[in-house]
């Protein structure tokens, strides 16, 4: 089983190319001529009748209520292939991981796979006063599973199966049936690649493609204006990363001569020494790569508009999956980033400000996929925080946790947003609880999950890294930690707060639609309420695999120690805090999070929102600057888009007006005067000469005016003559 | 057979010399720039085998070099088709003689 881990990507991109095949070649015949654009015309009656035009996605409508949908061809090709690829994958992925077992990942074991040798680069020195002879610079593509990818992998295939199977609920009637699954297959290839990956550049070549798939799945509804920016954007922010992280690359690359993580981590933490110096410099731009990614601050900004997408793709890719690929990375590359300590500070201070900063824009948000869009870069920002203070397997645990949590919310809101039919804006929903029970019961274990009550996932995945961010020490800033630790707990508060809005706002209380949307209002099918059931499941047990204090609880920090590499010369402190401040961490955790629920509870439920509203016309300015997102948006328009664009161009054009022509048009003045005498002269006297010169030169060289035909190819043409000629002369008489 | 750099370099004289043909006698105007393009990278063919043959990555950093300027290349190369063609409502490079003296 364990040679077989280059089978689990292949899988999935299998089912890509069959689904991807049958539907183009289903589509093409459809479309061919005589029959006009069925296509479009059909996306006009399925679609565009049920659905009001809101923002965000439109998801499938119109059950029970008689409306003719196109059929759907292939469709039972494409959910076999979809859906059953990455069963397959992920039976692969348990099978590997089982046949290698726990304990061994947990002692270190790793399996590699050379498929091939990928680029051979001949013999070179590395960069530097590194010792070591010259060696072979090679890449190979080559899959590796150890603990750490063992950890992803299983989650990744699992909630990726799982989302697979609500798919096929929540996508029935899309006209896009197959490109979809095609989309989702090729995103789990190269999620798996990305996971997979034994080198930097086979990590690189899978982070590009969940990038691309996120395009093309966030641009999903193409016909929609929205849909299509929303993917630009995403795009565009992450190859901005993705810069970043590739400069990292070539760095590495440079410095160690190979990209293979085994060998460059191993050397890296036997010769701190050497590489200390350049650390500094390659963690901030791996970061950079993983701020994109992973929607950290400033390049947060696509994660939100992302939900234009269906929303089994905000869950997979936009929650679960690929946006915890930045926190994989860092926690990858774990050495290097212990090796620099400022670099860490970096990591530690634009997670926790995201934290923070996305939390509070998520309390202002009214569309239900945009708060648990915030709310997924507010916990990716906690993350980060965790591997910035070096608690990176902390940062793996609240990975993994969240993504059953968020995944489960998100699926959760996919459902809500079927049973209203498209509907997504909180202020128009309401006592949904009784109209859709399960979906209301796996939301509400979710919410509790995420909020932090005690027993629960999130609560033990967030203790431990506030625990880590308090007992955590920077020599540079010695204070930071203990600001850290308030900046998190205070999320933590939030996080309650607005998870506990959403909540009551959906699904407690009256319904505050009109009637007879009420009447449609009906439980989603079972495709996708099992899922959410599993989900829900795992949210609450998730956090058993790494319970604090108790002797032996901690699994997953044992099971990831093996990543850690110990560096030579470098002396980290285990931290064992006594109980009492443990408890206490615990304590301080959970009234936060109580003050939280309680607020949103006592504010929008019970006091129908009133308080919100009476605090929002008290600070107009607070409550617009919030709920308008801080303005980064529109900033991020007005400095980059448009003020690079146009603005610069306005800026040079001003300045040469006014300042710059000033000059000339007081000189101008001046000339005038004398140039009125000189061009008396010149008349006379110049131009005579000038116009006698000019004739006879036109005579004598009016013969080589016929060599400029001006077509360009007897250029060439004299030009290569000339050449041959030229070294022609030089081989004959060197 | 072992390929040594003596074939390396054949086949790219013989890219070379096609793309060469190409630009001096085909009259289409994007056909020209193709062939620009096979003669960029029978260049880049020699500059990879040399630098393997002497083990130096100069060789592999300059065919970077120009694989970058000819994608740079491609882009102002079809801007001008784009604008030729709006203008002339042909590609034929022989019609586009205004610069005759």
């Amino acid at each position: 089983m364990r040679q077989l881990i280059w089978l689990i990507p292949l899988v999935p991109l299998a089912g890509f190319l069959i689904n991807g095949l049958v539907y183009l070649l289903s589509h093409r015949t459809k479309n061919a001529p005589g029959h006009g654009h069925g296509h479009d015309e059909e996306d006009g009656h399925g679609e565009a009748h049920a659905v009001p035009p809101v923002a965000g996605s439109h998801p499938p409508t119109g059950h029970g209520h008689g409306e003719a949908h196109a059929v759907i061809p292939f469709k039972g090709l494409h959910t076999a292939v979809g859906v059953g690829s990455v069963g397959i994958a992920c039976l692969l992925a348990f099978g590997a991981i089982f046949d290698v077992g726990l304990k061994a990942f947990a002692h270190g074991e790793s399996v590699t796979r050379v498929l091939y040798r990928w680029i051979p680069l001949g013999v070179n020195q590395a960069l530097g006063e590194i010792p070591g002879p010259a060696r072979e610079w090679v890449v190979d593509v080559a899959f590796r599973l150890d603990a750490l990818s063992a950890l992803m992998l299983a989650f990744v295939t699992f909630v990726g199966f799982l989302i697979h199977v609500y798919s096929v609920g929540y996508m029935s009637h899309e006209e896009g049936y197959g490109r979809f699954f095609a989309y989702l297959n090729l995103f789990m290839f190269a999620m798996l690649v990305l996971v997979l990956g034994a080198n930097f550049l086979i990590l690189f070549v899978g982070w590009e493609g969940v990038g691309l798939c996120s395009y093309l799945l966030i641009g999903y509804y193409y016909e929609k204006k929205f849909a299509g920016d929303a993917a630009k954007k995403a795009f565009v922010v992450n190859r901005i990363g993705d810069f970043g992280f590739i400069l990292g690359i070539f760095a590495v690359f440079a410095l160690f001569g190979t990209l293979d993580f085994a060998t460059v981590f191993s050397s890296a933490a036997q010769n701190p020494a050497a590489y200390a110096p350049y650390m500094t410099i390659v963690c901030l731009l791996l970061f950079v790569g993983a701020c994109g990614k992973s929607a950290q601050f400033p390049l947060y900004v696509w994660l939100p508009d992302a939900m234009a997408g269906p929303t089994p793709v905000s869950a997979l890719i936009h929650a679960a999956t690929m946006v915890t690929a930045g926190v994989y990375m860092v926690a990858r590359c774990n050495v290097f980033f212990r090796l620099a300590p400022h670099a860490m500070i970096v990591v530690a201070v634009v997670g926790a400000f995201t934290a923070l900063f996305a939390a509070t824009i998520g309390i202002a948000q009214n569309d239900i996929k945009k708060v648990l869009a915030y709310s997924t870069v507010s916990q990716l920002g906690y993350m980060f925080l965790a591997c910035g203070v070096g608690a990176f397997s902390e940062g793996m645990f609240h990975v993994t946790t969240h993504a059953f949590f968020k995944a489960c919310l998100f699926l959760g809101s996919g459902s809500v947003i079927h049973a209203m039919a498209g509907e997504q804006d909180i202020r128009r929903m309401g006592g949904l609880r009784a109209k859709i029970p399960t979906t209301y019961r796996t939301f509400l274990v979710a919410t509790l999950t995420i909020a932090g009550v005690p027993g629960l996932a999130a609560f033990f995945s967030k203790d431990a890294i506030k625990a880590a961010v308090f007992h955590a020490e920077f020599e540079a800033i010695p204070w930071m930690p203990k600001l850290l630790y308030a900046v998190a707990l205070f999320t933590a508060g939030l996080t309650a707060f607005y998870m506990f809005r959403l909540l009551g706002l959906t699904f407690w209380g009256r319904f505050r639609g009109t009637p007879e949307e009420e009447s449609r209002i009906h439980e989603s099918p079972a495709s996708m309420t099992v899922p959410l059931i599993v989900l829900a499941f795992l949210s609450v047990v998730s956090g058993w695999i790494g319970i604090p204090i108790v002797h032996g609880g901690n699994r997953i920090g044992e099971f990831l120690k093996s990543i850690r590499l110990p560096i030579v010369g470098l002396s980290e402190k285990e931290h064992h805090a006594s109980l009492t401040i443990e408890f206490a961490l615990m304590a301080a955790a959970v009234a936060v999070a109580a003050i939280g629920m309680y607020l949103a509870y006592a504010w929008y439920v019970k006091g129908e929102g009133r308080t919100p509203a009476k605090l929002a016309a008290e600070w107009p300015g607070v409550y617009k600057t919030v709920s308008s997102k801080y303005y980064v948006d529109e900033a991020y328009d007005r400095v980059f888009v448009r003020g690079l664009a146009l603005g610069g161009g306005n800026l040079l054009w001003e300045v040469d007006a006014t300042v710059v022509d000033l000059i000339p048009n007081g000189a101008s003045a001046i000339t005038k005067g004398v140039s009125w005498i000189a061009a008396a002269f010149d008349q006379y006297v110049v131009d005579g000469l000038v116009n006698g010169v000019a004739n006879s030169l036109q005579a004598l060289f009016g013969v080589f005016r016929k060599a400029q035909t001006g077509r360009v190819q007897n250029y060439a043409l004299v030009m290569g003559g000339g050449l041959f000629c030229l070294v022609a002369v030089y081989l004959l008489f060197r | 057979m072992t390929v040594t750099i003596n074939h390396y370099m054949i086949v790219s004289l013989l890219l070379f010399s096609i793309g060469f043909f190409g630009v001096l006698a085909r009259r289409n105007f994007l056909t020209i720039l193709m062939s620009i393009e096979l003669m960029l990278n029978a260049v880049n063919l020699n500059l990879v085998a040399f630098s393997r043959r002497l083990s130096d990555l100069t060789g592999q950093v300059f065919s970077v070099f120009v694989i970058t300027i000819a994608a740079g290349e491609a882009a102002i190369g079809l801007a001008l088709t784009i604008s030729l063609f709006r203008q002339r409502k042909t590609l034929n490079v022989e019609e586009a003689d205004t610069m005759r003296g």
